[in-house]
């Protein structure tokens, strides 16, 4: 049990407690990154390899391009269908093997990550389902490269719907990262399992939750109004 | 500038096939407006999709300003699409995009540097009437607004055709009036040769030059359509002119067809008159075709058939179409 006591008490969970805000931002930060980045692709993929769809016929193949999309769409399911708890243990080997430890906030990047892509990827894929096939059509029309429809129509036509995934993203990157802390990924969790959980101290607990409904809330409103104003329907 | 010959292309398999386009042959001349009408499912839709090689045919030849389409592929088709404009009923504008980006994305394929694409952009949207609208996002537009700006964006690359996916059908009658004007003006201006597809009736009367009908992936006929109108059992000239079934008469019954011909002259009198029938007026139809009054009038003529002949032999002799119906 903490001394409540101390004259240090206060400044010690302040320090605390903003040592695991660090690392949870830390590793929730990078996750986001790859998140954004393996999503956004994995997401495309999803919905242009589709029949009919722009990537239909990768490199001229039919066969591959629906390869490709059934390997997506059982790799996110699996990704999505086992729980993180499990996923993070599942996943010590290959964390061992991609930074050499599977204890500390780098090592919870992978986890978070591998559970966020598929998260964000079917909201991508929600998402650019939601633009009008006939704009692909336009910008065919107008001698568009599969590229420039990509990026300048599909991707484009679905920032504010990509906006809300992404703020949602975060929201359960956030609460992943809270569950590593608990198995040693270090950050809030860490700081609400080792302090507030096992040396019962509710001012720990209560800090770390006030944090993360703040974090929660904040990022929430920061997506809702960035679709707001990036949407102009 | 557009020849279609031979184009087959059929959709599904087995007995669940479908021709959507059954043997089309089809010429537009350089310059000209050229209309092709037909019901919903009729096959207009992949056949203009066929011309920019948005669809390709089964078989066939698809060639525009000199290219072979059909055989283009990557890079070229590419280069060629950028010579063939096309505006479409839903207009597909980025909603993302301001007026002025929108029209900018047509130049941002063709490559254009961001001055040349900013005065493009600028020099095409007066064109089409939007000076002021350069800042606005779509959803601020009207229907009539936002087709201009797929006019725009059409044409911001400077192609020689232009093809209209029924470019006014979602349009109220007036704003059509205002868009059909807008591109018979751009049509002349620039020299477009512009191939058009409507369920409409009036886009035909309003601009068309020549014109086609199709039913079930098939062209029934073809032509300029002053000379459709001039042609017996013309369904452009039935459409056109709806006159309705005909009636149960005893006497013969024709109907004459003014063109280009000042329609205050007293024909019908001169008919009774000369030739001592007592003709009966069954119907009449007057439209403006191409901005001249043309008219098509359905008379009974009652009288044995020396006399009916001996009246149309006379209409006919007087430059007037004359179809002789029963």
């Amino acid at each position: 049990m903490i001394d409540r006591n101390d004259p240090y008490f206060w400044a010690d969970l302040l320090d605390t407690i903003l040592k695991g805000a660090g690392e949870t931002s830390y590793t929730v930060g990078v996750s986001l990154l790859l998140t954004i980045v393996f999503g956004l692709a994995v997401g495309v993929l999803l919905v242009t390899t589709e029949a009919g769809g722009l990537l239909a016929k990768p490199f001229g193949s039919r066969l591959l391009g629906i390869a490709l999309n059934r390997v997506l769409d059982v790799l996110v399911n699996m990704g999505r269908s086992i729980p993180f708890i499990i996923l993070m243990i599942l996943l010590i080997p290959f964390t061992r093997l991609l930074v050499g430890s599977f204890i500390g906030p780098t090592a919870a990047i992978v986890p978070l990550t591998i559970a966020g892509v598929p998260f964000f990827a079917r909201l991508v894929e929600i998402g650019i389902r939601e633009v009008p096939k006939g704009l692909v059509e336009a910008a065919q029309s107008l001698g568009a490269t599969r590229w420039t429809i990509l990026t300048k129509v599909l991707v484009a036509e679905a920032v504010p719907a990509l906006a809300l995934g992404l703020s949602t993203t975060v929201v359960g990157l956030i609460g992943y990262s809270a569950m590593v802390g608990a198995v040693g990924g270090g950050g809030l969790g860490d700081v609400a399992f080792r302090y507030g959980y096992q040396r019962y101290s509710p001012e720990y607990m209560f800090g770390v939750v006030i944090l993360l409904v703040l974090l929660v809330q904040l990022f929430q409103s920061l997506g809702n109004f960035a679709a707001r104003r990036l949407s102009h329907r | 500038m557009i020849s279609v010959s031979r184009v087959v292309k059929s959709y599904g398999s087995g007995s669940a096939q479908v021709r959507a386009l059954d043997d089309v042959t089809l010429t537009v001349q350089r310059g000209e407006i050229f209309g092709v009408v037909g019901q919903s499912g009729a096959g207009k839709s992949t056949l203009i999709r066929t011309i920019n090689s948005l669809e390709q045919p089964d078989s066939g030849s698809v060639h525009v300003a000199g290219r072979d389409m059909t055989s283009l592929a990557g890079a070229e088709l590419r280069q060629a699409r950028h010579d063939i404009g096309m505006i479409f009923q839903h207009f597909n504008l980025l909603s993302s995009r301001t007026v002025r980006a929108n029209v900018e994305l047509s130049l941002e394929i063709t490559g254009a540097g961001r001055s040349e694409r900013r005065r493009r952009a600028l020099e095409i949207l007066e064109l089409v009437g939007l000076q002021g609208k350069a800042a606005a996002y779509p959803a601020q537009l009207s229907g009539g607004q936002k087709q201009r700006v797929g006019i725009a964006r059409a044409l911001a690359s400077n192609p020689k055709v232009l093809l209209s996916d029924e470019a006014t059908s979602a349009l109220d009658p007036e704003t059509t009036r205002q868009i059909l004007d807008l591109i018979r003006q751009l049509s002349k201006d620039l020299g477009l040769t512009v191939l058009l597809i409507t369920h409409e009736m009036d886009v035909v009367k309003r601009i068309c030059d020549s014109a086609a009908v199709m039913s079930q992936g098939r062209i029934l006929e073809q032509g300029p359509v002053e000379k459709l109108l001039t042609t017996e059992k013309s369904l452009l000239g039935q459409a056109l002119f709806p006159l309705g079934e005909i009636p149960e008469t005893s006497g013969a019954v024709v109907e004459i067809t003014f063109t280009g011909i000042p329609t205050d002259r007293p024909v019908i009198a001169q008919l009774a008159r000369e030739h001592g029938l007592d003709v009966g007026i069954l119907g009449a139809a007057v439209e403006t075709i191409h901005g001249r009054q043309t008219g098509r009038t359905r008379l009974e003529l009652p009288g044995d058939e020396g006399t009916v002949a001996a009246a149309v032999a006379d209409l006919r002799s007087q430059g007037l179409f004359v179809e002789v119906i029963k």
